[in-house]
């Protein structure tokens, strides 16, 4: 093995030994603020009125995907949205 | 004998273990099986499931398991001269640990990489669960309690240990900000943290700390195990890429680095051992070897704690069944050479006889104290660094490895604790459930003993509990090969032989609490033999259950599996 590949496989390695036993805390902890970041961005849509929906109308579109994640998550067995129905 | 001799005929006798016995269990008893995949591989996400190289893995699992406990087990043990000591870590790393680690890694394996608490449901019942609840809040009040008074001992005996204890939190916190905002790469934060730490060792050798005797009227011991325990709510509370992540990385290396320092100096000096092998004439008011050696000496002989580890997060990134052997028994075999170490360190690291009686004046009294004194000279003849440097490096490394558990222990027991509210129909938040938890803690350490004394009194008390959890693996293991119409015999020696000096040592130490008045200690001695009563009698029915069971394990489970995917998918 060459001295190069021999760093990167020692870099990988390392990486993997810190990155992985935390994984699962990382994971949840993105998730959480995902979920905040939803709330917010579908407050207008859910008859909260937000002060920053002008600014967040168009993260809209970005997060429809995620919605229907998101309501199971919350609990809720179908979409809490009229106008979109995911499941 | 000389120092080099025993560390090569136990390190000889470990290695054996491991190529001949693990061997063995892999092939015959556990019957690992490549074409069956593993939960990382079927159920892989990214997250939890993920499938590791082994060595990586295995360097992980390690580092996990391996802490404090193997250093102060052996350090107060050897009290009974060094041949017990050794023999018992020995021989139970081969014959307990190893097949203890390895099974329960095997079996969290076959079972979808759940945990031993779940295990527990599956094999002996819904009571099962309850009692691994119960055993586990049980275990980590133990590790809270006796590992901050384990640190304030350090930091008072070695006051040049403190600017380095904590200026370690520092380091930490700088490498987690260089990872995450920086984007060092880790070959360099390796290098740029293990450096700084050791200038921190130098440091501090230069500048001790020492707390005034008293403060607010409370004796500094007392000052620093609330210091400790403040520090160790706060830091389970962050976010953990902020310090325990890089912290258990750094302290990672560090435990290379410092098994490395410490056989390295043997070679260099081979120092003569100058303990009795066998101490006939034993300080009063010690304990008889038989029970007490055995729960003396829980990690680096046999440690449930590994159980959880394994069946938590290993068992989940396991590529492929066979590395299960590598990963789970090689680990306890790493940690029966730390805690090989840990028995040499405080046996030959004396010059004379009576110097070592000096510090083994009563039990408790050697510890990890008589660790760092002794260690610290065989390191100042190996390697020719300056007394009180060579006892600087071995304290910090101690403390750092006491302190990541007890980080690690909070934050779990916070997570314990939350759960127990749930069952109980208590929603529990983040710092209310901290609180909990770092109170309990503190509630044993003073009500042991006001000064905060009291914590080293634990100790056995924590062997005990840690057996218990190792039994309870054990017993989940034997099922499983019963089930399995295989000999339950590896899993189910090591087990009788838990269960008999567990409860012995338990009625011992109920009849030490009675005469010293201790009640608090004597109610939990009491707790933990009604828990370890009810640990035997559940495995005892559960496997004459499973004598009768004429199913195909295996074969549910792997239903079982194909079900999660298809859920998930």
């Amino acid at each position: 093995m060459s001295g190069r590949s021999r760093l990167a496989g020692l870099r990988r390695g390392l990486a993997e030994a810190y990155a992985a036993p935390y994984r699962r805390t990382l994971a949840r902890a993105q998730r959480e603020e995902d979920d905040l970041l939803m709330v917010i961005v579908m407050a207008e849509a859910l008859g909260v009125p937000g002060p920053a929906s002008f600014y967040t109308l168009e993260l809209l579109p970005a997060v429809y995907d995620e919605v229907h994640a998101w309501h199971r998550r919350m609990g809720l067995d179908s979409s809490p949205l009229e106008h979109l129905s995911c499941c | 004998m000389n120092s080099l001799l025993l560390s090569v005929i136990g390190i000889g006798m470990i290695l054996a273990g491991y190529v001949l016995y693990s061997r063995f269990l892999a092939e015959k008893i556990y019957a690992l099986d490549d074409s069956r995949p593993t939960p990382a591989v079927q159920l892989e996400d990214g997250v939890d499931y993920v499938p590791t190289n082994k060595f990586v893995l295995w360097g992980h699992h390690f580092t996990s398991v391996a802490g404090a406990a193997p250093i102060v087990g052996p350090a107060v043990a050897v009290i009974w001269g060094w041949l017990p000591a050794f023999l018992w870590v020995t021989i139970g790393t081969v014959f307990f640990a190893g097949a203890h680690d390895l099974g329960a890694l095997w079996a969290s394996v076959r079972n979808r990489g759940r945990s031993i608490g779940a295990l527990s449901g599956r094999y002996i019942g819904a009571r099962g669960r309850n009692l691994f609840l119960v055993v586990i809040f049980l275990l980590l009040l133990m590790v809270n309690a006796a590992f901050a008074v384990v640190i304030a001992n350090l930091l008072i005996a070695t006051p040049t240990a403190v600017i380095p204890t904590w200026g370690a939190l520092v380091v930490a916190l700088l490498i987690g900000q260089a990872i995450y905002r920086l984007r060092w790469s880790l070959p360099l934060v390796s290098v740029v943290g293990v450096l700084a730490l050791y200038a921190l060792i130098w440091i501090g050798d230069s500048a001790p700390l020492a707390l005034p005797e008293t403060v607010l009227g409370l004796p500094d011991k007392a000052v620093w195990i609330v210091l400790l325990f403040l520090y160790a709510g706060i830091a389970s509370l962050l976010p953990v890429w902020v310090l325990l992540q890089p912290r258990d990385y750094i302290n990672g290396l560090q435990l290379f680095i410092a098994l490395g320092i410490l056989y390295g100096s043997v070679l260099l000096a081979r120092p003569q051992i100058v303990a009795p092998s066998y101490n006939q004439e034993v300080p009063d008011g010690t304990p008889s070897l038989v029970p007490l050696l055995f729960v003396t000496i829980a990690c680096g002989a046999i440690s449930g704690f590994h159980g959880m580890v394994s069946s938590g997060t290993s068992s989940k990134q396991l590529a492929k069944e066979s590395d299960a052997r590598f990963v789970g028994y090689f680990g306890a075999v790493g940690e029966g050479l730390l805690a090989l170490g840990a028995i040499i360190a405080t046996t030959a690291g004396f010059a004379t006889l009576s110097d070592w009686e000096e510090t083994y004046q009563a039990f408790n009294d050697g510890g990890v104290t008589a660790f760092v004194e002794g260690g610290g000279r065989i390191v100042e003849a190996g390697l020719g660094l300056p007394q009180s440097l060579a006892a600087t490096v071995m304290a910090t490394t101690a403390i750092l490895f006491a302190a990541t558990t007890m980080d690690t222990g909070v934050r779990l027991q916070r997570f314990v604790v939350q759960e127990i509210g749930d069952i109980a129909g208590v929603r529990l938040g983040k710092l209310v459930a901290t609180v909990i938890a770092v109170g309990v803690a503190l509630a044993l350490t003073f009500g042991a003993g006001a000064d905060g004394s009291g914590g080293l009194l634990i100790w056995p008390l924590f062997g005990t509990t840690n057996q218990l959890m190792a039994a309870l693996s054990l017993s989940i293991v034997a099922i499983m090969l019963i089930r399995r119409g295989r000999t339950p015999l590896p899993a189910l020696v090591p087990l009788v032989f838990l269960g008999i000096v567990t409860i012995y040592a338990l009625f011992i130490q109920l009849g030490t609490f009675w005469s010293e008045q201790n009640w608090l200690l004597l109610g939990l001695d009491l707790v933990i033999l009604v828990a370890a009563v009810w640990v035997l009698v559940e495995a005892v029915t559960a496997m004459s259950k499973a004598r009768g069971y004429d199913g195909d394990d295996d074969a549910e489970l792997a239903e079982l599996s194909e079900a999660e995917v298809k859920e998930r998918t």
